[in-house]
């Protein structure tokens, strides 16, 4: 440990630590470009320079060590005088395009050219001019006249993504980021040098004039696209979810996510192929009906087979609440033994950094709340032999695409009744008698459990014709406050959809059993009762952060 | 009159030919009388028609300059906006500023004619125009789309030199 005194009060710091480190773990704000906890530090961008007592001139807090006994001062005129030429410098040369810019409104450089600069102009020369709208890779788009040359996207590449490809070129003011000739910046995790970069120099391409950054509201939630569970943050506006970015949290994802995760899990919530509403097949053809006449009518075709004729098929898809009430439909409510869930495994995706082979971001929790077959009931290859031989004639299933793999798909078709909870059309409910739509994670309360055992909260960010964005507390932003009707942007698309679990209670007080859920948080509370690795634990206990269940990761099968 | 110690204190009575009120009705009506050998600020509207000056603030519009909106969809006027009547969907084009808006409405039903987006566009692109006849059949007509809001430079030019000689 060191005692150093910075603006005159005395901290305990780490010996190892730099000034900015220092300073930071106490709650001090060194304004940075190039600096980043994540990544080596490069020390260009010259914004941290703070005055050290006994130093002849002004250091850079980023690459300066602390020592015993060391008086920093961050706020001094010397500092100030210093952080308004560097403002002043990385301005001359800045585009004033912020009206264009998507980083607008999020932007290290505006808010620093507030709080650190004088606010003005002194340069009368034209500025230098560079490539604009190069794409560097698939998923992100470069503006060299934006580009600060902080570095962080590079060292970002070649740190953490292992990624070595992008550089800069040309000397002064006419410095260029680009790609070594030949390479495109295509990793995995390319996306991130988006929220890293402090302007807009690289901005995202999906999301590009998409919208302004003050016009979406934000909501905490996990990423589904596979068992990691990182935390992010969806971002809506007009009830229509229009980027997905991640959220700190050391234990998961540290500052991280995947361009799969950002791109690829959030497009089917707003998709065309969502259903419309419930539906029952007849003649062939799926007819739509209203929810009670669709959930009195499958309760008694239902009623029409005996215990063991019927299965179910649980989903890592979905949430805790949903599995936990599907299991004690299935095993409860109908009295079959035969319950599984299908794995969803691609091995070689699998990476060190954060890419799971397993694509469900639930399957722990799935088997956790009690989604597999009783004693002397049949597994999934069991349940799909049966149907084949005709012993079980009847299958619901829970929120996943079985008829995609083939050899479910050549079995579905045996069956006297098929029953589906989906969020979107699909080759299953191609096939299904009964189709249920099911609210998506986006839609929803409920908990998924990660590979490590860390239980996670889901939270609403689109509302559903059920649902209102301001009744029910979803975030807003002022135009979600304030529409009307009136307002062509006040009647946004809402999906006739509900949270599997509701529709089995439904459906089991059709059938004559009644659960007493009105909330996804009452579920939780009895999975907190009733299954032991999840004693204890509430929605407030689990918060944004998540908790470690006592589960241990269990191996997923193929 | 005042009150002091809860007791009302009338402060001035009125005089005998105040109490008559008749001297006061007399010296109402010629000035009505006066008024009508006057010359008349009455407009015979429709026949007739008010020209605002330049310092008018009708409705907003957008302006268009070689075919093209100036409006480069930043959505300032969006954030401005008081009422929140305006709307900007902004998409990329080929041209030299990159964005567009690809829809941009006004609600007129909304708008309160403060002149803030005007204020606040960094192009130039929004300004309001003379125009103060506004007549909707219903809420929907009442949405201004870019086919209704578009105008071309020439026909605002006024406005466009009263902003730049105020600035």
């Amino acid at each position: 440990m060191a005692t150093i005194t910075i603006n005159g009060t005395e901290f305990q710091v780490d010996a190892k630590s730099t000034i900015i480190e220092a300073a930071r773990a106490n709650g001090i704000h060194i304004p940075h470009f190039c600096w980043h906890p994540k990544l080596s530090v490069s020390g260009n961008c010259r914004m941290c320079l703070v005055e050290v007592e006994q130093m002849p001139k002004l250091l850079i807090a980023c690459a300066t060590q602390v020592a015993d006994g060391m008086v920093v001062k961050t706020k001094s005129e010397r500092v100030i005088q210093a952080q308004k030429a560097v403002m002043e410098f990385l301005l001359i040369n800045h585009p004033l395009d912020c009206p264009i810019c998507d980083e607008a409104g999020e932007c290290k450089l505006q808010e620093y050219a507030y709080q650190y600069s004088v606010g003005y102009s002194r340069f009368e020369e034209d500025k230098v001019h560079k490539p604009k709208r190069v794409p560097l890779g698939p998923n992100v788009m470069l503006d060299v006249e934006r580009c600060i040359m902080c570095s962080r996207c590079i060292r970002f590449s070649e740190e953490i993504a292992k990624q070595p490809v992008l550089t800069f070129t040309q000397r002064g003011t006419h410095v260029v980021l680009t790609t070594f000739p030949g390479s495109e910046l295509d990793n995995p995790y390319s996306m991130n040098v988006i929220e890293l970069c402090p302007v807009g120099a690289l901005t995202s391409r999906d999301f590009r004039f998409k919208a302004r950054v003050w016009e979406m509201a934000a909501t905490e939630s996990v990423c589904n696209g596979c068992a990691r569970g990182c935390n992010m943050n969806i971002w809506t506006r007009n009830n229509e979810i229009l980027r997905l970015t991640p959220r700190q949290n050391e234990e998961v994802n540290s500052s991280w996510m995947c361009d799969y995760g950002r791109l690829e899990t959030f497009k089917h919530v707003n998709a065309s192929e969502r259903l419309s509403g419930p539906s029952v097949r007849v003649d062939r053809e799926l007819r739509s009906i209203g929810w009670e006449e669709t959930v009195s009518e499958l309760a008694s075709e239902l009623r029409g087979f005996r215990k063991n004729e019927i299965a179910g098929i649980g989903s890592a898809y979905a949430t805790n609440e949903d599995n936990f009430v599907f299991q004690r439909f299935i095993k409860e409510v109908l009295g079959s033994k035969h319950l599984d869930l299908l794995p969803h495994v691609i091995e070689q995706v699998e990476d060190d950094l954060l890419i799971k082979a397993d694509r469900t971001p639930n399957s722990l929790g799935a088997r956790n709340v009690g989604i597999e077959p009783s004693s002397g009931g049949l597994s999934a290859s069991g349940i799909r032999n049966a149907i084949n031989d005709g012993s079980i004639r009847a299958l619901y299933v829970l929120e996943d695409d079985i008829a995609a793999d083939p050899e479910w798909h050549s079995v579905l078709q045996k069956l006297r009744l098929l029953v589906v909870h989906s969020a979107v059309q699909n080759a299953t409910t191609a096939l299904a008698h009964v189709v249920l739509p099911a609210s998506t994670y986006a839609e929803k309360h409920g908990t998924i459990t990660n590979f490590q055992g860390r239980v996670q909260r889901l939270q609403p960010a689109v509302a559903t014709s059920e649902t209102d964005r301001r009744m029910d507390g979803l975030a807003a932003s002022r135009w979600d406050k304030f529409s009307s009707k009136n307002d062509r942007w006040g009647r946004p698309v809402k999906f006739d959809a509900r949270p599997s679990w509701r529709i089995l209670v439904s459906v089991a007080a059709a059938l004559g059993t009644r659960m007493k859920y009105n909330t996804a948080e009452d579920v939780f509370g009895e999975i907190a009762n009733v299954v032991p690795v999840y004693r204890g634990m509430s929605f407030a206990r689990i918060g944004s952060k998540g908790v470690l269940s006592k589960s241990s990761p269990v191996p997923v099968k193929t | 009159m005042g009150r002091d110690n809860g007791k009302m204190i009338r402060t001035k009575d009125l005089t005998f030919w105040q109490k008559l009120y008749l001297p006061e009705v007399f010296k109402g009506l010629s000035l009505t009388l006066s008024q009508m050998f006057k010359p008349k600020f009455t407009y015979m509207y429709p026949e007739e028609r008010f020209q605002p000056p330049s310092s008018f603030r009708g409705r907003p519009i957008l302006v268009e300059e070689n075919g093209v909106e100036r409006c480069v969809a930043c959505g300032l006027c969006s954030r401005v906006c008081p009422a929140l009547a305006i709307e900007v969907q902004a998409s990329e084009t080929e041209l030299e500023k990159e964005r567009y808006p690809v829809r941009f409405e006004i609600n007129m039903v909304r708008c309160i004619f403060c002149g803030f987006c005007e204020e606040v566009c960094p192009e130039e692109a929004i300004i309001m125009s003379k125009e103060y006849e506004l007549v909707f059949s219903s809420q929907e007509e009442a949405i201004f789309g870019k086919e209704r809001l578009l105008t071309p430079a020439e026909q605002v030019r006024e406005r466009l030199e009263f902003l730049r000689n105020s600035r």
